[in-house]
Parts: C-alpha cells; structure tokens; sequence
C-alpha cells in the first residue's frame, strides 16, 4: 500500500473551501497543543473548547470541498495525505504557540477577522457554506470576546505580560495582511455571490484591532510589510512539523481504519 | 495552677461536647443522611475528605497527560476531537473536585502546592507511558471502567458536595469508557497488525490497572475509618473483582487475552486471577513508575510557565477594581 500524497482538483470552490478548512484544522491543533499544559486550569479548557470549534468548523469544510470535488476524498484523506506544498492555510495559524502572549494574539488577529468573515458568509449565495457560517459566526464572536479580554489583561497586567503581549505583536503583525488577499479564482467567486471579498472587511478588522490594543496600553507596529505564500503553498519551516506530527498515523499505517 | 486547672477543666468540656457531637455526626450518617460544608464534621473526617478528593482532582489533571500525548497524532479528524473533548472533560473534573474540595477549607492553591511539591499522591495508573494509539482505547476501556467501579458508589458518599461531584463525573466516565471500548472493537476488527496493537495495549495495562483499586484488604490502612464513615461503602477486593467479572467477557467479545493464563472461573461465576505484583506498585507509588518523574515535569513547568500569565490576571483585576473605586468616588 502507498502513502503517496492524494492528489486533488483544485477548482476556485474546492479550494475556497480548503483554505478555510485548513486554516480551521492547523489553529486547531496548534490550540490543542495546550491541553494539559495551559496556566491554569480554566484556560486550559477554555482553548481546548476555541480548538475543539475550529476543528469542528474544519470537518465541515473538508466534508463540503470533497464534495464538490466529487472524487473520493474525504475529510481524512484531505487531512492527513496532504503534503506541506498543498496546504492551503494562512501563514498566521501555523505560526508556533510560543507563550502564551503569542498565542493569543495569533488567536486575537485570526477570530478578529474570522467574527466579520463569518458573519457576512452567512449571505453567501452557496446555502452551505452560509449554514457552515451561521454556526461558526456564534463560535468566533466568542472566541474574539476570550481572546480580546486576554490581549487587555497581559498589556494592561504586569510589566512582563506587557512586554511578552507587545512581543507577541511586533511578531505576528506580518502575517495579519493575508487574510485580506484574493486571488483571480476567489475574484470569480465574488462576482458570483459565493464568496465575500475580505478587502470589504478591513476597515471594521482594523478598528477592533486598534481599539482592544490600544486599551491593553499596546501599540501597532510601523512596519506595513506583510508576508503572504500560504494561500499557494509557500509556507513557514513551522507547517511540516506539525504535519508530520497530525499525519504520523496515516502515514505509517496506510490504507486502515481507526 | 489555678490557671491550669481552669484550662482543663475547659478541655474536658470541649471533650464531652466532642464525642456528643460525634455521636450525633455518626447517627446521622448510619441514617444517610448527607453532610455538608457547614455541619459540624470530625477534624479527622475532614482531613480524610480533604485528602481523597484532592487526590482524586489531582489524578484528573495529571491524567490528562498520558491521553493528551496523543490529541496531535489521533488518527482521524473524529478522534482528535473526541480525544479533545475527553481530556477536556477530565480537566473539568479536576476543576469541580478542587472545588468540592475546597468547601472542606483548604484553597485549590494549597492542595495544587502540595501535589506540585510531591506531597500529594495520584493515581498510580497515569505513571504508566502511552506507545501507540491502541493505549488510548484502552485507558478508556479499562482505566475509565475501573474509575467507575471505583466512582459509583461514591454518589452515594456521606459528604454532599463530593457525592454530587460524583454523580456528573460518573456519567461523563461511562461515555468515555464506552467511546474506549468502540476504538478497541474497531482495532480488533481491523487488520492484523491493529489486533496485535491492542494485545499489546491490553498485555501493558492490564495489571496496572487490577493495581488501581488500591492494596488487598488485608493491608489497606484507611479502609476501617472510611467504611464507618460512608465514604467507602466496598472493599478493594470487592470492587476489583466485580471489575474483573465485568471486563473478561468484554475482552472476550473483542477476540482479546487477559494477560493472566491462569486465570479460572469458579462455581460461583466470579474470574479468580493470579497474584498481583505489589512490589512494582510501591515502586510506582514511592515515585519509580516508568513516567513518574515525566507527569511531574510538566505539571510543574505548567504551572511555572504560566505563573506571569496567573501574576498578569491577578495584577489587572486589581487596577481595574482600584480604577472603579475611584470612578465611583468622582
């Protein structure tokens, strides 16, 4: 049996739907890599629950895309028999979880924008995505709620969580633009009403960020640089370890059921 | 010595009002009737409580160790979050024994102190390492299924909030051990190489797991005290055995060995099995179980790493309170 990478037709709505489904699935299980080990207990289940959402949202994303792929993939196959060079997800998910300031404020910027995708998702001419919206519009505006008391907390806490919150933004900052970028084929998408376009979310993105950050006593940086790749497959050095952890057991064990 | 005297005179008054009350303590738990935070309670059924339940707390948490190695190589999107949502759960236990503990007067602070400084044990079990992914089936087989031998009747223990406790953690338990025991049936219905990863599951815990119900009754120090007081209401043999005849026919089902070929069943039905090796569980306890000094590490560098995130929550709160105060008084 092989344990080649499963190849997949990526049309504008296939890989619409895996972008998203991968962003869901790698924040996911970065978040998980805190269970049992968060700073206190009802932190700890607090992300367990923010990652227990995303990979739920993450399954539903797979499940759709392989279905209008109509070949047959599954949510596992899509998963799990991807090599890095086909992930599709933001640069900003994969980053490490660092302390908890960086994986907060990665959370932070993700669920900041991911509240606004969400909810004006839920006008999508496509009826499942705009159902897979519906459901995950509650989750991130929760989300976003957690994570902005927390940004407050560590930047307006002692002088060390200010200093590892503004940390944690100074490195983090560069990956926040590509959430905002389009392609041709998600154009496309656009036009036809599937899709919304994120530049149409900026603004309101921005005034969320700007507002939690500044009540943390945190600044923005200058530098506008902003890294994109992730879209197309051009990751970190971070993405393939933590695929070669997630996909270990399919991998080795080609081909069974678990 | 006049002063003396008046002061034992004080003792021996307190001492009588004592063993009144203990006897009135005593006739209502022969009556079952349920004793809370406020009631008057023995110091020593206090202590005895205390000790449990913290214990108890402290296992959920350190058990979310073993499992949790294997939430970012569960082998399909359905298994990690399952797995998630259990370890999850026992990090729920963990929170509301802490506080059912904490109505006995000891902060989850203190009673987190004593275990991070190894005064405090836990459940030997979770020093055992988990290898592959059939050890997760397992745990949730036989560890969650021995916890809830171990766990039902304390819903019916004499101390309230521990025995409402109970009653939730029991019915999260019994789900998890059924979710454990449906990754076993799936592995024995896979292929060859996945039944002998769960022989071998089932080869490495069995005996660790006859080990969690505690020492023979004939050298069980607290089992005499807690008995008259209703907080064990069976014996560790007891509850063994009944384990035991639950779980052979279980491991039958699944086309599995118990580790034991001597094991027989007599005329009564009940599945005698072999002597147990108590030498390596006090090893274990004593601190020389393969993963001891491993679950320890981590709890404790949890706790130190996310001391400037507790220290950060704590300082916030309180500029934040101050700040009000002086709205308030503008």
């Amino acid at each position: 049996m092989s344990v080649a990478n499963i190849q997949v037709s990526e049309t504008p709505q296939v890989l619409y739907a895996l972008r998203r489904a991968d962003d869901a699935l790698i924040l996911g299980h970065r978040l998980s890599e805190w269970c049992g080990h968060a700073p206190m207990l009802e932190e700890d289940m607090a992300l367990s629950n923010i990652a227990l959402d995303l990979i739920g949202q993450a399954r539903e994303l797979y499940t759709y895309a392989a279905k209008i792929e109509g070949k047959d993939n599954d949510e596992d196959k899509l998963a799990y028999l991807r090599d890095v060079r086909q992930y599709r997800n933001l640069l900003l998910v994969e980053q490490p979880n660092g302390d908890c300031a960086q994986t907060l404020v990665r959370q932070f910027f993700y669920s900041a924008f991911a509240d606004l995708y969400w909810r004006a998702m839920m006008n999508s001419r496509d009826a499942t995505l705009a159902a897979i919206a519906a459901k995950s519009e509650k989750e991130s505006a929760y989300h976003l709620r957690h994570a902005s008391e927390w940004i407050i907390r560590l930047g307006d806490g002692t002088e060390e969580s200010h200093a590892r919150a503004q940390a944690a933004i100074d490195y983090l900052w560069a990956f926040s633009g590509e959430m905002f970028a389009v392609d041709a084929g998600e154009r496309s998408l656009i036009h036809a009403g599937i899709a919304i376009d994120p530049e149409g979310l900026r603004d309101r993105w921005l005034n969320t960020v700007t507002g939690v950050i500044g009540e943390a006593t945190l600044t923005l940086p200058q530098n506008d640089w902003m890294q994109q790749g992730g879209r197309v497959g051009r990751h970190s050095e971070h993405l393939g370890h933590l695929l070669s952890e997630l996909q270990s057991m399919q991998r080795t064990f080609p081909g069974l059921t678990w | 010595m006049y002063t003396q005297a008046l002061n034992m005179a004080e003792a021996d008054d307190r001492h009588i009002e004592d063993v009144a009350r203990a006897a009135q303590f005593q006739a209502r738990i022969d009556a079952e009737e349920r004793i809370e935070p406020n009631d008057w309670m023995p110091a020593a059924y206090r202590k005895t409580l205390t000790r449990q339940i913290s214990q108890h707390a402290h296992s959920e948490i350190v058990g979310m160790l073993p499992e949790g190695n294997w939430i970012t190589r569960a082998p399909s999107l359905r298994r990690k979050a399952a797995l998630l949502a259990k370890v999850q759960d026992e990090c729920g236990h963990g929170l509301y024994l802490y506080a059912a503990a904490e109505t006995l007067g000891t902060s989850r602070e203190e009673l987190v102190d004593a275990m991070l400084a190894g005064k405090a044990k836990y459940s030997s079990i979770f020093n055992y390492p988990t290898l592959t992914w059939a050890d997760i089936g397992t745990i949730g087989w036989l560890v969650d299924g021995a916890a809830i031998m171990n766990q039902i009747p304390l819903c019916r223990c004499s101390y309230g909030p521990y025995a409402r406790a109970m009653i939730r953690v029991c019915k999260e338990e019994s789900f998890h051990q059924r979710q454990g025991y449906e990754i076993m049936l799936t592995l024995c219905r896979g292929s060859a190489e996945q039944k002998a990863m769960a022989q071998d599951a089932l080869n490495r815990w069995w005996w660790p797991v006859l080990m969690m119900f505690g020492p023979p009754d004939a050298t069980s120090q607290h089992s005499d005290t807690s008995t008259k007081w209703k907080i064990k209401r069976f014996s560790n043999d007891e509850l063994r055995q009944k384990f035991v005849d639950a779980t052979v026919p279980q491991a039958q089902y699944l086309g599995l060995a118990i580790p034991d070929p001597d094991m027989t069943q007599d005329a009564d039905g009940h599945w005698r099995y072999s002597e147990i090796d108590w030498t390596e569980f006090k090893q274990v306890l004593a601190g020389n179980g393969p993963c001891n000094r491993d679950r320890m590490a981590a709890r404790r560098k949890a706790h130190e790493d996310g001391a400037w995130v507790r220290e950060a929550a704590a300082a916030y709160a309180a500029k934040r309170a101050h700040r009000q105060t002086a709205q308030a008084a503008e």
